[in-house]
């Protein structure tokens, strides 16, 4: 990390793990349990949050000083409106399936709460290094968790990882669907992905005791 | 020096260790404690947790009998109905018989091994890692599991179903006592939600059926609430629906012993009647109301509903699972409401909601699974709304005598 100051280094690893902003902050918990029945689904979810909040917090702190406090959840919007219209149009043209199946989520991204709140809570009071380190992180953390879930429900409720059948046809019969195995309807339910995220949030403080409130 | 003292002695030596809650567990199941109650003030009662769950089990016990005769017997009326045979059902003729009897208890007994082995044996893991003491909670539910499941569901299905539903629907919330919606219930919805085709359909509920779909062997059983959905006709008359002489999950088919079991629980104080008789209420209503429509020709007979809104009021307490649901999982002491006016609201509600979900969601022909679980939910609103209400009562009462 001789990239990285010690300091800096915490921006990223922080929202990783003990204050990741889905388990610990509970924010942005909507589109987790909407978006993650299919692994690809997640991982591009991800990669959209990571782009407009690495790049929406460095334009909020490079204004930091100039927006007036009165109309600075105005101009937080149209920042990340701006950002989420130009994810939005690159899936329409690129990835046209997978725009239909991530539909209004893409969109609502902008509601996101993790994203108002890193540019309330951090980019307004840092400088754009620090910023966009922030927003690097708390991506990271999110999209973590979405994989995490994601790769769980497309195995256990499709058997198959970005698409790809890993455990065998389960209409040919092969794989371990020949001693009897089934996919879990049940998986593919947003209600699922609620237990999955309660599942990580259980594993999480039982390792680290200190995350536990009250 | 019996069994008896040497277990005492036994746990003398294990106190305090980490197994030791898996050894009291066992040691408490087989003899009476030798500690003597210590501190001020006790009640002196026999009715402890045990004995309230093993007055449950023995209610269960002529239902899970007569499963597995059933089971064996809708087999083989399923064969002879392929092969255009058809039977009456006698008693003692071709239902109490040798072979009927291999064939369920061939079915039904791994099922109730499977739900005691894995429930038990998550219930042990959690005692030890939280180091309390075992609860007996699972004792019902480990039996009522079998009982609401169709025969031919696959073993493994139901491990994992029974695990989920004892560490989801119980163990997070802090175990037996604390849960918000009954085991058995959560164990089967988790089933029906994960492996719809193992748990709906005209194949499960008849031993062997699945397996011998697309063979010349096919055979097939609908149960009544199938059937209706799909607007055809039932054949089965009214007593054969009464004594339980029909497909179904295996221990909710027969309505006589549900019946008997339901009043040895009210005998016995264990189950609540209000529940009972509040939610056979709500069914009526909503069944009357169902009928009502029907007869006012307010819908067509070609309409999706119309078979199972015609069906007599009194006949939706006969057929599917809400005679079982009523009687044994509706009264469930936790998740149940508390208040006796909460109890009445709260079985009604249960039965008005099971029919009404029963009649108009054709996939989802049990109703009144989800008509408790979602019941389950609200008990806790309604004890508090009844409690409200009586303070405000009695805040008013006292005011006007000040005043």
């Amino acid at each position: 990390m001789g990239l990285l100051s010690k300091k800096d280094g915490k921006l990223i690893t922080d929202p990783l793990a003990d204050n990741n902003p889905i388990t610990i902050q509970v924010l942005g918990i909507c589109s987790a349990l909407a978006i993650t029945a299919e692994l690809k689904a997640s991982l591009v979810m991800g990669i959209a949050v990571l782009f407009v909040l690495g790049i929406g917090n460095v334009v909020i702190s490079l204004m930091r000083n100039i927006i007036p406090s009165k109309i600075r959840i105005i101009v937080q919007l149209i920042v990340v409106a701006a950002l989420v219209i130009i994810v939005d149009q690159v899936l329409k043209a690129f990835a046209y399936e997978l725009s239909k199946t991530l539909s209004v989520f893409v969109g609502l991204i902008i509601t996101n709460c993790i994203i108002m709140g890193r540019f309330e809570a951090f980019a307004l009071g840092n400088g754009p290094w620090k910023s966009f380190l922030d927003g690097i992180g708390n991506a990271l953390g999110y999209a973590v968790i979405l994989v995490i879930v994601g790769f769980f429900r497309e195995l256990l409720g499709s058997g198959t990882l970005f698409g790809v059948p890993v455990l065998g046809d389960s209409i040919e019969k092969t794989g371990v669907y020949s001693i009897g195995y089934e996919n879990n309807g049940f998986m593919l339910m947003p209600p699922m992905a609620l237990i999955i995220v309660g599942l990580i949030i259980w594993v999480q403080r039982s390792r680290n005791k200190a995350l536990i409130e009250d | 020096m019996g069994l008896k003292s040497n277990l005492h002695n036994l746990k003398e030596k294990y106190k305090g260790t980490k197994m030791a809650p898996a050894f009291n567990a066992i040691h408490t199941f087989l003899y009476l404690p030798n500690e003597i109650t210590h501190g001020g003030t006790h009640i002196k009662a026999a009715d402890d947790l045990k004995r309230t769950m093993n007055v449950v089990i023995m209610a269960l016990v002529p239902c899970l009998i007569f499963g597995i005769f059933n089971a064996g017997y809708q087999h083989y009326a399923a064969i002879d109905a392929a092969a255009g045979i058809t039977k009456e059902v006698s008693l003692f003729g071709n239902f109490l018989t040798w072979d009927n009897f291999v064939i369920g208890a061939w079915t039904v007994l791994p099922l109730v091994i499977v739900s005691y082995v894995v429930g038990l044996v998550v219930e042990f893991i959690f005692a030890v890692i939280k180091g309390h003491e075992v609860e007996e909670g699972y004792l019902v539910t480990g039996m009522l599991v079998p009982l609401i499941v169709p025969v031919d569901i696959p073993l493994w299905m139901l491990a994992v179903a029974v695990i989920f539903g004892v560490v989801i629907g119980k163990e997070v919330f802090g175990g037996t006592g604390m849960n918000i919606l009954n085991p058995a219930l959560t164990i089967r919805a988790f089933l029906f939600f994960a492996y719809p085709t193992w748990m709906s359909g005209d194949k499960v509920w008849v031993h062997e059926a699945v397996d011998r779909t697309g063979t010349p062997d096919a055979i097939s059983g609908e149960t009544i609430l199938g059937s209706l959905a799909q607007n055809n006709s039932v054949g089965y008359d009214v007593w054969d629906m009464f004594y339980g002489f029909i497909p179904g999950s295996i221990g909710e088919t027969s309505t006589l012993l549900i019946l008997l079991g339901g009043l040895f629980l009210v005998f016995s104080k264990i189950g609540s009647w209000r529940i009972m008789l509040s939610s056979v209420l709500g069914a009526m209503a909503m069944g009357l109301i169902f009928n009502f429509v029907a007869d006012s020709g307010m819908i067509s007979e070609s309409s999706k509903f119309f078979a199972l809104m015609n069906t007599e009021f009194w006949m939706h307490l006969l057929i599917g699972g809400f005679a079982f649901g009523t009687v044994y999982m509706a009264t469930d002491p936790v998740t149940a409401s508390q208040t006796n006016k909460g109890k009445w609201i709260y079985g009604f509600l249960i039965g008005f909601i099971s029919i009404m979900i029963r009649v108009f969601n054709p996939a989802y022909p049990e109703g009144v699974m989800l008509a408790i679980l979602l019941m389950n939910v609200f008990a806790p609103t309604i004890d508090h709304y009844v409690v409200q209400g009586n303070v405000k009562r009695r805040m008013k009462r006292l005011k006007v005598k000040t005043a």
